[in-house]
């Protein structure tokens, strides 16, 4: 019978191995097999712990409880070791599954719109939530509704001013949206709330023109709307559209289809109203034309002049886009170089 | 209008500066285009005369002069210019003086000589764009004054942008009474008396067209001296009004239209024969104009004519045979009043644009030729001397314009412009204008002057009133309206829906022309109908109407295709034009086009070209959105592939095209690679309808598969018809997943794979419910199309 104190030692030398193998486990199986050295039915702890029937009864108790104390130990190493191989191997599985998050998604192009959609968009959902109809009208017009109509007679030198594009004596290309205001007009008697876009034509192209561009022609008509409401209107409007506190300036103008008549101004948006190329070194730049519309306009649609008033405004769109996006050539509108449409996502 | 500030000043002198002078007319509605110096920056100029001129040793185009600037000394100067000559009078920079342009004057040698200064061309004082030679000036310069004193050249240019309604201001006079009115500035008073005739010459005078010319006034003045120059004043403020110097007879009469806003004409009288009538033309007249271009004269043009035959366009430009030249001796001097409606577009239809047309189709005030014929009399007679005749007026007072008498109602101002102007203001500011007044009880009658023929309804008044308050201090309020429904509707989509849906599939909107090149557009037209033609193109290659989009896209492709973009997807909407001006169909359209690569380069999927499959799926798409029975049926188009080209039905109506470029086209329209298009009518694809909710059923769905034999030319569409025929409530979908040809497939078969769906409202089906369905299946296919389940 060996005396207690080299049994315990040697308890404590096949505990040491113990806690080495399972340091020494790299996989599962490994930590298995140790398992089964140690604590299994054969194993070497457990075959220890077979053999104290023939330890003397006093030394048992001692014995018992270090034996106890040491599987319980090696059953704990082996726990943390299993949870320490599978984190590894998670930790190992991630590591391989890794992306350069910084390479392009699959397929995420997107284009874009035309700008002059885009402004015309805004446009119409500015007037649309003020109550505004959106019009339209035939590009190819006659000479009634494109002049006559809007109190431009024949023989107006106004006619001569707007460079038309003719297919015969009477169908030409609309100059202007302006005759959408008679179309509807015709059709509808007041109140009436209409802004109409769209494409407009004159014969002209050079720097500053190009023989097509873009309108919006806008029209209230009610029992009382006077100057000072247009003035309101349009001057909510382009702060709302160039989303700054901007100046914004009539002056008298003349237009055959409205009286009084003006033009609008705004402070420059490039310079801040200093004085800049742009704006010719004046600080406004010239942004609309309107005005009460005229009552030879209301008597050629049989709306009594009398009862109702209105006004009517028209802004280019391409203006109202250079400005905005800071443009500075009108015929990038028209080439559709993708370099240029691309900018406007 | 432009004009010198100067020569307005000489009629209202306001105590305000430029800057203040010219906001006060553009916010008055006379927008001022620009203010230019009339002369070039420049200082220590002086007047000199050349006393000697010899030539130079050792250059033959130099010559070496002494020139008088008023010093004790005379000048050497070195001068090159071929007009310098003895006793000319000459603007010279002496020593010192600089030049526009920072150019200074010192003193140099010119191959050898020294020169003390430089003899100045009017360019290189920035009085002309261009000259040849020195500035020849006037014998009775004074010699040694300042240049700029001597020219009164510290002064600008004013350029007003009248608008059409404000002819009254196409004259010195008028810009000045304006001015007087917004600055509450009285005129000064300027000479323009009456001349009393020196002899009784006369020559006759009959209007045959009295509407057209209601007031003709004619003058004779004898003797006059052609060769007398006209004088430095008028040379320069018609040169700062743009006008060059014509002679003094011609500088006169355009002196009195800038002045007053006449237009006159003067006549050599000794080439008139018998009298002047003025008429309208006949068939077949000509007329040789003063610009020498012989015009064939259309009907309904008014002429100034003598027995010989037409003289001048009237109102427009004078005839080359009847005008005023260098030995003209004995004048006819024409100031008329011309119906604007007369005028109007006249001088347009022969190819012009005059002085006088410009005025005369605007209005002029018909009251005005009197005073401007004296006014010229009294020039022509101080200038180039001779004697005047009594002046010969035919007018017919019933075709004259009637001066306008307006009620305006107190009421109706503050109804039009917002806010209420007191009765004192009112009065006030209309007798400014020079308009009378007579209160009423709701209002007044205001009379108003004949060169304000503008004015001619009561909202007239009314927006001189808010222009003379001004605009700006009127104030911005928010309109009262009645509140107005809106359309909300389900069954037409929003425009904005479709273009974001293709900007979401990658594609670029573009804008292209209306007009395209007639050339293109028949390449890639439907049909042979021609297009609707411009009689006025800005170019040949715009000078058709579109009938398609296609055009348009394919050349926006080609710009930039030929810009290295290997994958481009270009959408567009707006109108085409069909039909003949008879019968226009202008109907909106959406078109796109995709082209090259399928994706952007990128690093994930193998890429590859588009096909006709990705442009159908963005077809569909599109139409997804409004639902609707689609259809897509195999179709030929002239410019469209014959194996790949598909018209696009919606609800049985053909509503567009769909398909890849006819490969012919790649080489005319210089395209590398394929294209593939579509186009479809925009209303068709805009209409959309309310979902009508069906329940869901709470039963399980089965899924049952079938690998259908069928001949080559069978169509996935034939077997959706076909199977769209078979009538059952089980039977919710099916779709076709795989298409097969190769091996295991006979030659001349297909393999095709469909899924269907089934599944019961109310209960869970049994099998013997699915496989009666799916049996009824493979009959129907069968029968129909000769399908065979393969196994």
């Amino acid at each position: 019978m060996a005396e207690l104190s080299s049994q315990l030692q040697a308890l404590e030398e096949i505990t040491a191995a113990a806690r080495q193998a399972v340091a020494d486990a790299r996989d599962n199986r490994a930590l298995d097999d140790v398992r089964v050295e140690y604590l299994g039915k054969k194993g070497k702890i457990t075959a220890y712990l077979k053999q104290l029937g023939n330890v003397s009864v006093e030394d048992r108790p001692v014995i018992g409880k270090s034996v106890n104390q040491a599987k319980q130990e090696v059953t704990g190493l082996v726990e943390e070791q299993k949870q320490a191989l599978a984190a590894a191997a998670m930790e190992a599985a991630l590591k391989a599954e890794t992306v350069d998050v910084s390479l392009p998604g699959r397929n995420s192009e997107v284009g874009g719109l035309h700008p002059v959609t885009r402004t015309l968009q805004r446009i119409e959902r500015y007037f649309r939530n003020i109550g505004f109809e959106v019009a339209e009208g035939p590009e190819i017009e006659d000479s009634h509704h494109n002049f006559t109509a809007l109190n431009i007679p024949e023989t107006h030198p106004a006619r001569a001013m707007h460079d038309t594009f003719y297919f015969d004596a009477d169908k030409l290309l609309r100059t202007h949206t302006s005759p959408v205001q008679i179309r509807v007009m015709e059709e509808q008697q007041p109140p009436l709330r209409l802004i109409a876009p769209g494409r407009v034509y004159r014969c002209d192209s050079d720097l500053t023109h190009t023989p097509m561009f873009h309108q919006v022609e806008g029209l209230m008509v009610d029992e009382e709307i006077s100057f000072t409401d247009l003035k309101g209107v349009l001057s909510d409007f382009l702060q709302a559209f160039f989303e700054k506190p901007l100046k914004v300036r009539f002056r008298p103008s003349y237009f055959p289809f409205t009286e009084p008549s003006a033009e609008a101004d705004i402070e420059c948006v490039i310079c801040g109203g200093e004085g800049c190329r742009v704006c010719s070194h004046t600080g406004w730049i010239e942004i609309l034309g309107c005005g009460m519309v005229h009552p030879n306009v209301f008597e050629h649609v049989n709306i009594d002049s009398e009862k109702y008033l209105g006004f009517a405004f028209g802004l280019g769109v391409e203006r109202m886009a250079m400005l905005r996006y800071g443009v500075n050539d009108l015929r990038l509108f028209f080439d559709n170089d993708l370099r240029f449409l691309s900018q406007f996502k | 209008m432009k004009f010198s500030e100067k020569w307005l000043r000489e009629w209202v002198n306001p105590a305000l500066d430029t800057d203040a002078l010219v906001e006060k007319l553009t916010n008055a509605g006379l927008e001022v285009d620009a203010v230019e110096p009339v002369a070039g920056e420049f200082s220590g100029v002086k007047v000199g005369q050349v006393t000697a001129v010899e030539p130079h040793p050792d250059a033959d185009k130099l010559r070496l002069t002494k020139v008088d600037v008023g010093e004790a000394e005379f000048l050497d100067i070195v001068c090159g210019a071929s007009n310098v000559r003895e006793g000319l009078k000459v603007p010279v920079a002496v020593v010192g003086a600089v030049l526009p342009g920072n150019f200074k004057i010192k003193k140099a040698k010119l191959r050898g000589v020294p020169s003390f200064g430089m003899l100045c061309s009017a360019k290189e004082l920035g009085l002309a764009e261009s000259a040849d030679g020195l500035q020849e000036l006037a014998d009775d310069a004074p010699v040694g004054e300042d240049f700029r004193d001597y020219l009164g050249l510290d002064d600008v240019a004013i350029d007003i942008d009248l608008t059409p309604n404000r002819s009254d201001c196409l004259g010195i006079a008028g810009v000045a009474r304006e001015v007087g009115v917004l600055t509450s500035t009285d005129l000064c008073s300027v000479d323009t008396a009456d001349v009393n005739a020196s002899s009784d010459k006369t020559f006759p005078v009959t209007v045959s067209d009295e509407a057209a010319c209601p007031r003709y006034l004619g003058r004779v003045i004898e003797n006059i001296d052609p060769k007398a120059d006209t004088p430095v004043w008028m040379q320069e403020k018609l040169r700062r009004s743009g006008l060059r110097s014509l002679g003094p007879v011609v500088d006169v009469t355009n002196y009195v239209m800038l002045e007053l806003g006449q237009p006159m004409h003067a006549f050599d009288m000794d080439k008139l024969s018998g009298q002047i009538d003025v008429r309208m033309a006949k068939a077949g007249e000509k007329l040789t104009l003063l610009d020498g271009q012989e015009i064939e004269l259309q009907p309904e043009s008014l002429l100034i004519t003598d027995n010989n035959g037409p003289l001048a366009l009237a109102g427009v430009m004078g005839g080359e045979g009847s005008g005023v030249t260098d030995s003209t001796q004995n004048l006819f001097l024409e100031a008329a009043f011309f119906a604007p409606a007369t005028i109007a577009g006249k001088a347009r239809s022969y190819g012009l644009h005059t002085d006088s047309s410009h005025r005369f189709e605007r209005g002029v005030d018909p009251e005005l030729a009197s005073q401007a014929m004296q006014r010229a009399t009294a020039l022509l007679l101080e200038i180039v001397g001779g004697q005047a005749g009594p002046v010969t007026e035919v007018t017919s007072d019933k075709d004259l314009p009637q001066a306008a008498s307006i009620y305006l109602r107190e009421e109706r101002i503050k109804r039009v412009l917002g806010i209420a102007l007191d009765r004192q203001e009112v009065t006030e500011q209309l007798t400014r204008l020079g308009l009378t007044l007579q209160q009423e009880d709701d209002g007044w009658q205001v009379s108003v002057p004949s060169f304000r023929f503008d004015l001619a309804i009561e909202v007239d008044l009314i927006e001189e009133l808010g222009r003379l308050y001004g605009y700006d201090k009127l104030p911005d309020t928010r309109p009262h309206g009645t509140v107005l429904t809106t359309n909300i509707t389900e069954t037409e989509t929003q425009l904005e829906r479709l273009q974001h849906l293709l900007v979401d599939r990658g594609y670029f909107e573009a804008v292209t022309y209306s007009f395209v090149e007639p050339k293109i557009q028949a390449l890639l037209a439907e049909d042979e109908q021609a297009p609707i033609e411009l009689a006025n193109p800005i170019s040949a290659d715009l000078s058709v109407m579109r009938t398609s989009q296609w055009p348009g896209l394919v050349q926006a492709l080609v710009y930039n295709a030929n810009r290295q973009h290997d994958r481009i997807r270009l959408f567009e909407v707006g109108r085409v034009f069909k039909g003949d001006l008879a019968n226009i169909e202008q109907q909106r359209q959406i078109s796109g086009l995709i082209y090259g690569n399928r994706y952007a380069e990128q690093w994930a999927e193998k890429n590859r070209e588009v096909d006709f499959f990705d442009a159908k799926a963005d077809v569909e798409a599109l139409l997804a959105v409004g639902g609707g029975d689609i259809r897509f049926e195999a179709d030929t188009h002239p410019a469209l592939h014959p194996g790949q080209s598909a018209r696009v039905y919606k609800n049985g109506e053909a509503i567009g095209w769909l398909g890849a470029l006819h490969p012919k086209l790649n080489k005319p329209l210089d395209i590398n690679g394929r294209v593939y298009l579509f186009e479809l009518n925009l209303s068709a694809v805009l209409q959309s309808q309310v979902p009508e909710f069906e329940a869901l059923s709470k039963f399980p769905a089965n899924r049952r598969d079938l690998a259908l034999l069928v001949d080559e030319a069978v169509t996935a569409g034939q077997i959706e018809d076909c199977l769209s025929t078979i009538d059952s409530d089980i039977l919710k979908a099916f779709q076709l997943f795989d298409v097969y040809t190769g091996d295991g497939v006979e030659v001349g078969k297909k393999s095709l794979a469909v899924a269907f769906q089934l599944q019961h409202a109310e209960r869970t089906l049994t099998d013997e419910e699915v496989d009666s369905l799916i049996q009824t299946v493979t009959e129907t296919l069968e029968q129909s199309l000769g399908a065979t389940i393969r196994s």
